[in-house]
């Protein structure tokens, strides 16, 4: 469905992208995970035809999204990271708006975007800019369906957007899913990341991995133990001074401690912190604790 | 030991529209306060109050021990914030943000220059110093937004939504410098949707509809929601 083979980007001497590849395949709900900075934006726009690759190809359906970026126009729906609808126009009138460019009515396509729609309806004449956080990102979303594309790329739709609208919104994109769409979505969320089939974990413009969420989380080379007890800072940094412990990060309301496996690690706490209620386990790895493995690794 | 803040009844009306709705709670000193709430809570409605930027409809608050109604500017100068986008002078170096700043809290030139030094080995950004900040990855820009915001060594930072898109590994390193701050007797009052670094606080509040729906120790939430993550507390109150 897409195909990104090599691509490289460069700003002055910054290399935002870095010899990328990976591919989407059709009916697929990929994600695309990293931090701000990572590069993930300029490889939104280097699909949807609005930026230049230095190097390297995508392909879209089999078409150069270059040569052939009328097509790629066409058949794509980009719901850019920043709101960039219009302010000053009504729901409604925004919706018209994007349907007319694409040669297309609002009414020719509501069934499209009918989930959606019926929780903006109320507000359809309300001005874009006096929507709340989670209706603004409802119309975008609506806004770039309204064409009816067969892939739609998300650039962190759920950037800033409160933990209950973020549900909501991942509950959407396994709807649009099931109606065949493919949808490329990239977020700094790590919980987010589960919810996709697979996942390219990307920093400072190079892939680390591409795999699906439960692979990328089992690849991860160390055993993590799960610490909880009172003061948890107080306990993390005695904790790091401890042979054998490789990382330790705050995890909620928990630690998790990276180290080999049969660490006596309770044991070694105790000894030089006598706590009454300290509990230690073992358990899997999530993805969060592989991509910040991964990170320390590349950053050697 | 006086509160660090308080609030009783605190309401900000907008015409007909009751952003915020009659909230009390108080703070701790030296607490790491979360303050949650969905989209349009009126989480940030509530916080300008607090920082002396919005004139409430009624109700009462006091920050470090001055009202918010009488005493804006005292407050203004007592506090440190921290805002949502980042917000130190992109075309700056490192150590000019930090000496601007300074001087704008009233930092006489030694202290700032002898503070900002000391902070950017702390940081471990000795070789940034003399680095433009936009060329700084995010992570990096936030620790030196939150070194800045407390540089005059505030009673209270407020941090509205400090981690936003930053990557796991300098989140975590963030809160290590709020846990640090708050060791030493700072007042830390934080906005998030990580509900992970909810956990991190020692209490925190969730809005809904411009009301405080609840405020306490993230355990004693958990036991009350039956739930085993403040995640689901929050979307349970968010939902109801």
């Amino acid at each position: 469905m897409l195909k990104i083979n090599n691509v490289v980007k460069t700003y002055d001497n910054i290399r935002a992208l870095d010899d990328v590849s990976f591919s989407v395949e059709k009916g697929e709900l990929f994600g695309l995970i990293g931090p701000d900075g990572a590069g993930k934006t300029s490889l939104f726009r280097i699909i949807a035809t609005l930026l230049l690759a230095d190097s390297g190809s995508v392909a879209f359906d089999g078409r150069d999204v270059v040569k052939d970026y009328r097509y790629v126009r066409q058949h794509v729906g980009y719901m850019p990271g920043r709101f960039s609808l219009y302010q000053d126009l009504s729901v409604r009138e925004n919706l018209e708006f994007f349907a007319t460019i694409f040669n297309t009515t609002f009414n020719e396509n509501k069934h499209l975007i009918q989930d959606i729609f019926k929780q903006l309806e109320p507000f359809q004449n309300r001005k874009a800019g006096d929507l709340s956080g989670g209706m603004k990102q409802k119309l975008a979303l609506s806004c770039a369906l309204i064409h009816k594309p067969t892939v739609l790329l998300l650039d962190e739709p759920t950037t800033g957007v409160d933990a209950v609208s973020r549900k909501e919104f991942w509950q959407m994109l396994k709807n649009l899913k099931e109606e065949g769409i493919s949808i490329l979505v990239s977020t700094p969320y790590m919980d987010e990341s589960t919810l996709c089939d697979r996942v390219a974990l990307i920093q400072k413009g190079k892939v680390l991995q591409v795999d699906t969420p439960p692979a990328i989380a089992a690849s991860f080379d160390r055993v993590v133990y799960q610490v909880k007890g009172h003061d948890l800072y107080g306990l993390l940094e005695e904790i790091r001074l401890l042979d054998g412990v490789h990382k330790a990060y705050p995890f909620g309301d928990s630690l998790h401690v990276y180290g080999p496996a049969n660490l006596p690690l309770k044991e070694m706490i105790l000894k030089r912190r006598p706590v009454t209620e300290l509990e230690v386990e073992v358990i899997p790895a999530n993805i969060e604790d592989s991509f910040m493995n991964l990170m320390v690794k590349e950053d050697g | 030991m006086d509160k660090a803040i308080t609030a009783f009844e605190l309401t900000k009306k907008f015409g007909d529209f009751t952003a915020t709705d009659g909230i009390t709670f108080d703070v701790d000193q030296g607490e790491v306060f979360g303050f949650l709430g969905a989209n349009g809570a009126g989480k940030t409605t509530a916080m300008k109050m607090l920082i002396g930027l919005s004139r409430p409809t009624s109700g009462m608050a006091t920050v470090a021990g001055f009202d918010v109604y009488k005493e804006s500017e005292k407050i203004k100068k007592t506090i440190g914030y921290m805002s949502q986008r980042f917000s130190l002078y992109e075309d700056m170096t490192v150590i000019e943000n930090m000496d601007f700043y300074g001087g704008i809290y009233g930092m006489d030139r030694k202290l700032r220059l002898e503070r900002s030094n000391r902070a950017i080995v702390d940081l471990g950004m000795t070789s940034f110093k003399n680095q433009r900040v936009g060329s700084l990855p995010l992570g990096w820009k936030q620790k030196l937004a939150f070194t800045v915001a407390t540089l005059h060594k505030p009673a209270i930072v407020f941090l509205d939504e400090p981690t936003g898109g930053v990557d796991p590994i300098a989140r975590r390193q963030f809160w290590e410098m709020i846990y640090k701050a708050a060791g030493g007797g700072m007042t830390v009052f934080v906005t998030t949707h990580y509900m992970d670094e909810a956990e991190y606080c020692n209490r925190i509040s969730i809005m809904v509809d411009g009301k405080m729906i609840a405020c306490d120790k993230p355990e004693i939430l958990k036991k009350d929601y039956q739930v085993t993550s403040i995640e689901e507390v929050f979307l349970k109150i968010a939902r109801a």
